[in-house]
Order: C-alpha cells, then structure tokens, then sequence
C-alpha cells in the first residue's frame, strides 16, 4: 500500500528542542523522504544533519546518495538492490523506512560544540548591488543600516540546494526581509541575495529571484578542486563588508 | 581509436547513469534520459553498463569514425544513416573507418544514444563521466559537443573489424534487442501519490487522472512543463524546501505541472503531486514537446515490483549480448 509513517516518539530525546513527530513518505520508488515539519528551525536542521552524519557512517546496500533540507531528510536508492541484498519480502520502501527510523533514533547532534564561524568579505556598493537601493527605500532604512543589519547576523547555513554549492542561510533580521522578485532575472557568480528571511549566496551565473545586495570576491564553488563547495549545511557564517577597491583587489 | 564532430547537433552530450552522493553539496546526479535505452547501448558493442554513451538530441550531430568501430544506437528514432544507408536502431553496427553517422530525420522519441565499444575515454569529474552543463564540468570539457570535437575511445579488447565485408561501410550484426515492455503503451505514465496529492481539490485529483496533459515546448532535460487542466490545493499553504527526485511531478503556482528530469535540482519548494515510477522514465524521456500524457495511480510495490522487473530483463539482455558478440568476433 501506498503510504507514509507517522511516528510519534514516547522516549524523551536526548535533544529536548527536537519535535517528537515525523513524518516518512516515498519520494518515488528510489527516494524517501522523513519531514519533521514544514518549518526553518535550527534544532530540527541539526537533527537533520545528525542523520545525514549517521547514515553517511551506516550507509545500507544500495544507497547512492543522502540530502537535508530545512527539516527533512532524503535518501536516494536503488530498490533492486536493496530487495536482492536484504532478501526483502516487503517493499524496498517499508524496510528503508525502517532504517531511517532507526537513523532518527541512533543519530545524535553535535551542535552544541561551538562552531568557528565563516566569515565572507561582501562589497555592497554600485554594481555589485543592484537592488540595495530600492530594497532599503521599501524598508526605509539607508543602505548603510541595511548592510549594518546583514554583516551583524552569524548565519546558519541551513541546506545546500538548487544550484551546485547555493547556500540557504538564515535567519535575516526582519528589517530587512523582503520577498523575492516577481520575475528571475540573471545573476552574477557571489552574488549575496535575500529571499523572505533567507540570505544565500550565488555560486555560478544563474537566473534567480533573490533581491541582490552585495557580491563577494570568493570562489563559493569550483569544480575543479578537491572539494568543490565551500559552504555546508551546518556551516556557521558572517558577512563583512569590503570596499569596491578592496574587491578587485581581492584576486590580485 | 576516436569520433570526430563534423556538424554540431542541438545538445549533444557524454552522459553515464549519473553522479551519484553529491547532492547534498547542490550538485545533482543528472546522467541518462532514458536509462534502459542507454544501457542497452552499452550492451551491444559489449560494454559495461556504466560506461559513458552519446546522448544525442534532434536535430543530431554529424559524425565521422575515425577508425574501424562497433557501435550501436538506441533510444529515439532519428533514422541514423552510415554514409546515407539507413541503419536499424537496437542493433550492434561494425563501420568502416571514414564512415559519416547522420541523423536525417525525426521519426519518434526525444533523444537517442550512441555507444562505441570500449566506451568513451574522457576524464570522471566526481566519480561520474555524466556533463553538468551549469558546472560546466564532466563529459567532454563539461559541455556540449561541438564542430571539431575529437572523442577518443578506450583500447579495444576484441577484434571486430574482420566482419566488414570488402567494400561494406557498414555491417549490422544480425541480432536485435527486444524491448518488451519498456515503451509499451507510451503515452501512459504510472505516478505514485506525492505527499501533497491529498491537498488536492477533489475535482483536481480527477482531472489529474482522467485529462490528457500535453507536454510543452518548454521541456528539457531539466523538466517537462506540462498543459492541462488547472489544478488547485484546498489551501496554498507555502512549503519549505526539500528533497525532489527524477520523476517528481510538482504543481507550480499558476495551477500546471512540471515533471522534474534528469538535470531537476536537487531542492525544491513546489508542492509533490506525484512521482513517475522509475521503470515508466525511459518512455517518458522518449516522449516530446506536444505529445500527450496520461497518468495512472499506482501503488509502491507495483513500482518495485515493474522496476525490478526491467532490471532482470536487462541483465538477460546483459548475457545474451555478451555471448552473442563473443561468438560472432571469435
């Protein structure tokens, strides 16, 4: 039968901010997917990537690949596998459901160790950021206090998704929060965006929605070194702001 | 041992069955459309499955074989000449060095592949030979192929070039792959449920299951933007983002349907209306802009069981070409 599981947890968890429900459901017939809520919450991400850490270390036969988002969790299969190895008799999807569950309740969270923080030369000025002035107009503030509010923040980066390397971070103070355009327009490699509450990097050239602020002069993703993506899920950042000059000198 | 470009085609491409453990630095596993069509490929001129094949869109590249070569051609049917004799798709093909390949004429499907036996010798990016077209990394200079290009192959291990006959460009081997079921009934398409399926109005979740959607011009290898009957939600409630998988099919904003395919990102925030199961891919990636689709409910272990099934066939395949191909070059 089609289905998902929800579960509620009757033990206390050792990570009390935890919510003690989730949710797990097929993601196709090679993917799940274990949802603890539609939320951007710091305690349910590393929950997340607790499990992710655990399942990277307790990999099942036939598992190809394994991501995070906000809350959730999914890993990638291939159920020929997985039903020829574990001699399955029930689906390929009740049984990894089974060892998430078990990646949920084994997995335990690092995050209280304190994280050296990352910190990102951003130019906010000119070229660099196209909607810096209309955005501080919308939220009447000056451009100098919009930067202010961006550069005081330590960031969660809390998923890396939609393009290799693309950073979500969060959470922007409200003040400076601002819905993401009506239509993509091309964006510039290290462009700094805000979308909603979220603040994220530009690895690569790319249509995108995100209100652009400022540019950094680091390479956030090159293919060709041994690791390719700077930024992970669980990376803690913090924006500083450089000068026009200070950026095109960065390279040289 | 190589191929040369000698006319670009639309998207050309060196694809292998994807790059499987990054997804959680941003980078997808792309790979194949069509997986079984490119396996296949890979069969006939007596490869491994995992070796990189040409994936090659309409209209197609022009070819030349630099040296004697086994190739095979499956997938789509453009159909492919060897200096202007018509040559059959599913087939193993000894050419004769200097012998032109051309895709001519759109007949059916969305893309085609192109195996050479050995594989094609190009460097892993990430443990995979597939093209990231927007890391611009993988296959060949992790791009597409262009006027000029120069292919190598891997050495060859057997000897195939005896079976030209004198003054033959071209000699197709005698056996044929059948593909059973895997494009039967093509323009049927089996979904599981997607997590928000039930979100679906009532009158929504009929006109999923009982419309014809028509693939739009706009489709990809990213996704197939499909036209249909508006489709609502009881409430738009917004979703965060999360996982997507090839086959996911999400409900944009303005009430129609996306299919995300083999370059889809690996997040997305759109609600899950469904998933085409993985054995029903190969004939959706064989399907084009303007073709119709329609979906059927099915239920997860019907998808295992149908996946399971293409796999074993393949692995009969697997032999059978193997035993074949070592009995004719002996």
């Amino acid at each position: 039968m089609h289905g998902y599981v929800v579960k509620k947890l009757t033990s206390v968890l050792s990570y009390s901010k935890v919510t003690n429900q989730y949710k797990i459901f097929p993601l196709g017939d090679a993917a799940i997917t274990l949802d603890m809520g539609n939320s951007i919450n710091e305690a349910l991400n590393q929950k997340a990537l607790a499990m992710q850490l655990w399942l990277l270390n307790h990999p099942f036969e036939g598992m190809k690949d394994c991501l995070i988002a906000y809350s959730s969790l999914t890993v990638q299969y291939n159920p020929v596998i997985v039903k020829k190895h574990y001699n399955l008799s029930t689906t390929v999807f009740a049984w990894v459901s089974d060892y998430l569950k078990r990646a949920f309740e084994k997995s335990v969270q690092t995050g209280h160790k304190e994280k050296e923080v990352i910190r990102i030369p951003v130019c906010y000025e000119g070229n660099y950021a196209p909607d810096l002035a209309a955005m501080a107009q919308q939220k009447q503030l000056t451009e100098q206090e919009v930067v202010n509010i961006h550069t005081d923040t330590i960031y969660n980066v809390y998923m890396i998704g939609f393009l290799p390397g693309f950073s979500y971070m969060g959470e922007v103070n409200e003040r400076i929060a601002v819905p993401r355009k009506q239509h993509p327009t091309q964006v510039l490699a290290g462009s700094v965006g805000i979308a909603g509450s979220q603040t994220g990097i530009y690895p690569l050239n790319s249509p995108g929605g995100w209100q652009i602020i400022g540019r950094t002069p680091l390479r956030l993703f090159d293919p060709f070194v041994p690791e390719p993506v700077k930024l992970q899920a669980g990376d803690k950042v913090q924006f500083y702001a450089i000068s026009k000059q200070e950026f095109e000198e960065y390279h040289s | 041992m190589s191929l040369t470009i000698i006319k670009p085609g639309l998207l050309d491409t060196l694809q292998d069955l994807g790059r499987t453990g990054y997804s959680r630095l941003g980078i997808n596993p792309g790979g194949v459309m069509d997986r079984y069509a490119a396996q296949v490929a890979n069969m006939l001129v007596g490869n491994e499955t995992r070796e990189a094949v040409m994936e090659i869109h309409f209209p197609g590249a022009q070819i030349l074989f630099e040296q004697n070569t086994l190739i095979s051609i499956t997938g789509g049917d453009f159909q492919a000449t060897i200096n202007d004799e018509p040559v059959p798709l599913w087939h193993a093909i000894v050419v004769r060095k200097n012998a032109v390949l051309h895709f001519p004429k759109l007949h059916h499907g969305g893309r085609c592949y192109l195996a050479v036996h050995g594989g094609f010798c190009v460097n892993k990016w990430l443990n995979s030979y597939s093209t990231h077209l927007k890391a611009g990394a993988g296959g060949f200079h992790g791009r597409k192929l262009e006027k000029g290009d120069e292919l190598p192959f891997k050495e060859s291990s057997i000897y195939f070039a005896g079976l030209l006959k004198p003054g033959k460009e071209v000699e197709v081997l005698k056996w044929s792959v059948d593909t059973g079921s895997t494009y039967q009934h093509p323009n049927e398409i089996f979904i599981i449920k997607g997590n928000e399926w039930d979100q679906l109005t009532e009158l929504s979740q009929q006109h999923m299951l009982e419309d014809n959607f028509t693939i739009h011009p706009f489709s990809d290898r990213m996704g197939y933007q499909l036209k249909g009957a508006d489709l609502k939600r009881e409430q738009n409630t917004e979703l965060v983002s999360s996982g997507v998988s090839f086959g996911t099919i999400q409900l944009l904003p303005n009430g129609q349907l996306i299919v995300l395919m083999a370059d889809h990102q690996t997040t997305g925030g759109y609600p899950r209306i469904g998933h085409v199961i993985s054995a029903h891919l190969p004939k959706l990636a064989q399907l084009r802009p303007s073709d119709c689709i329609h979906f059927k409910i099915t239920d997860i272990a019907t998808a295992e069981n149908l996946l399971i099934a293409q796999q074993q066939e393949l692995n009969i395949l697997q032999r059978a070409c193997t035993e074949r191909l070592n009995h004719t070059v002996c």
